[in-house]
């Protein structure tokens, strides 16, 4: 299997663990992940000013891609949604891909329009598959129970990504968790939104939704909430400081990327799967797992 | 509550909205504001009611709306969208209200200043010495090349915007 690696704009600066795990994991499971070096944002930020430029944006990407043909696998939900946004875009709307291709011209690329985008998440759930995981799986994680994050852009709009999960009762990345051995939670507000998006226009807003999650999360008594989006992850971890101190709280509540958990389950260090870049530290949920488990009789 | 002026309503608003991208659907919203219940902003800010903003599309509110804080509070997050029983693409729709302001010139500060990091980088964040620490890490280098990012916002009139918020700087 190999796969064209998004990174975006968040991921390579602020979400270097899960950046290092997601490569580590894909490696141990014979995934090759290649690297675009003239990949540049997706254009999400740019659809809200400009949905035409930003659609051009990720025509751009989609575009070198296809050229190496290659499918795209991203590690950020915006990102994402943005790419096969385009994709879905271009189909609908006839006419759109051709005048694309005439701004493509003068960067010497022509999009057709066949790349295929996933989640990493989605990729390893359904193209690598939780069958093949589990033979993978040294180390079972028996001893925790963590919270699925979804977010909002993995599985919505759900028109572009063929209904491939249901936002109201969502599965796929618990089945991920739970191929590790670790117990995935059931907890109130499972299907919120972080709040990152509105987080430079009315920051308590954002704090406001950021809170809601991490107290049901609390309340739900997980060792860590497990995000598959670097924008998820400031809110959770970024902003989880000032949340405490704003709303006079005690959370310490580690968010690790879903990477990260399921390379422990693969026997990798913790240090290879970037845990020393997480700024709440995960030393408990670790201190679980030091013991070897019970032998099965 | 402010009581609505007949004489400031704009009827030409909501068909521009309509040949906007994702505004097309709005008509068919009877109102039922499933919308509101679902949508976690709405959930602690009152002000931003996607119900109530639909309304204000339909009966003409052009200045109140694109002058708004509200029209930039979407979180984004699809939840109105995919339950709305009328098929109206709430999401879509905040999006191309957003848009709208921006050809009347309205733009949020905090978009504006997204949009000129994007064009000074080609990234929404600077990567420059952080290359060294990727490289400790075993992390590939990550080029930052803004030239053909800064064309295509050129292109469509959001370098303008861009610039304008650098030269602030």
């Amino acid at each position: 299997m190999k796969f064209a690696l998004f990174l975006g704009c968040t991921v390579p600066t602020r979400g270097l663990n899960y950046e290092l795990s997601a490569r580590n994991v894909a490696e141990k499971l014979g995934i090759e992940l290649v690297d675009i070096l003239e990949f540049t944002c997706c254009g999400f930020p740019i659809r809200s000013l400009n949905q035409d430029a930003g659609f051009l944006m990720a025509a751009r990407n989609l575009a070198m891609a296809e050229k190496q043909g290659l499918n795209v696998v991203t590690l950020c939900s915006a990102c994402t949604e943005t790419l096969q946004e385009a994709n879905y875009h271009f189909i609908h709307n006839p006419g759109t891909l051709d005048d694309t291709n005439q701004k493509l011209v003068k960067y010497n690329l022509e999009y057709k329009g066949t790349v295929i985008v996933k989640h990493f998440a989605r990729m390893l759930h359904e193209d690598y598959g939780i069958d093949n995981i589990k033979e993978k799986v040294v180390r079972p994680l028996e001893e925790i129970q963590v919270a699925a994050h979804y977010g909002c852009h993995y599985t919505k709009p759900t028109k572009i990504y063929d209904n491939y999960d249901d936002p109201e009762n969502p599965h796929s990345l618990d089945e991920l968790i739970e191929v590790t051995g670790a117990k995935s939670l059931f907890y109130r507000e499972k299907d919120k939104c972080c709040g990152g998006a509105i987080l430079g226009i009315r920051e308590i807003d954002a704090l406001h939704m950021s809170k809601a999650k991490l107290d049901a999360v609390i309340e739900a008594k997980a060792d860590a909430l497990i995000s598959i989006c670097p924008f998820c992850s400031v809110m959770y971890e970024g902003n989880q400081k000032r949340i405490e101190k704003e709303f006079e709280v005690t959370y310490k509540l580690p968010i690790l990327y879903y990477p990260q958990l399921l390379g422990l389950a693969l026997g990798i260090e913790p240090i290879d799967l970037g845990f020393k870049l997480n700024r709440i530290k995960a030393k408990a949920l670790l201190e679980k797992l030091e013991s070897e488990p019970e032998p099965v009789t | 509550m402010e009581v609505i002026q007949a004489e400031l309503l704009d009827p030409s608003f909501v068909e521009e909205v309509k040949n906007t991208p994702g505004g097309e659907p709005i008509t068919k919203c009877f109102a039922c504001g499933t919308c509101s219940v679902s949508c976690p902003v709405r959930e602690f800010d009152e002000e931003f009611n996607p119900r109530k903003i639909i309304h204000m599309v339909l009966l003409g509110m052009r200045d109140r709306v694109l002058n708004s804080e509200f029209v930039w509070l979407c979180s984004g997050c699809v939840s109105c969208q995919e339950r709305c029983p009328q098929d109206v693409t709430i999401t879509e729709l905040m999006m191309a209200l957003k848009n709208i302001a921006v050809k009347h010139g309205i733009v949020h500060k905090a978009f504006e200043l997204q949009a000129g990091e994007i064009y000074k980088f080609g990234r929404l964040f600077e990567v420059g010495d952080l290359n060294k620490r990727r490289e400790k890490i075993n992390l590939p280098s990550i080029l930052e090349d803004p030239k053909p990012i800064r064309e295509i916002l050129d292109d469509f009139g959001v370098g303008e915007i861009a610039r304008r918020v650098i030269e602030q700087d």
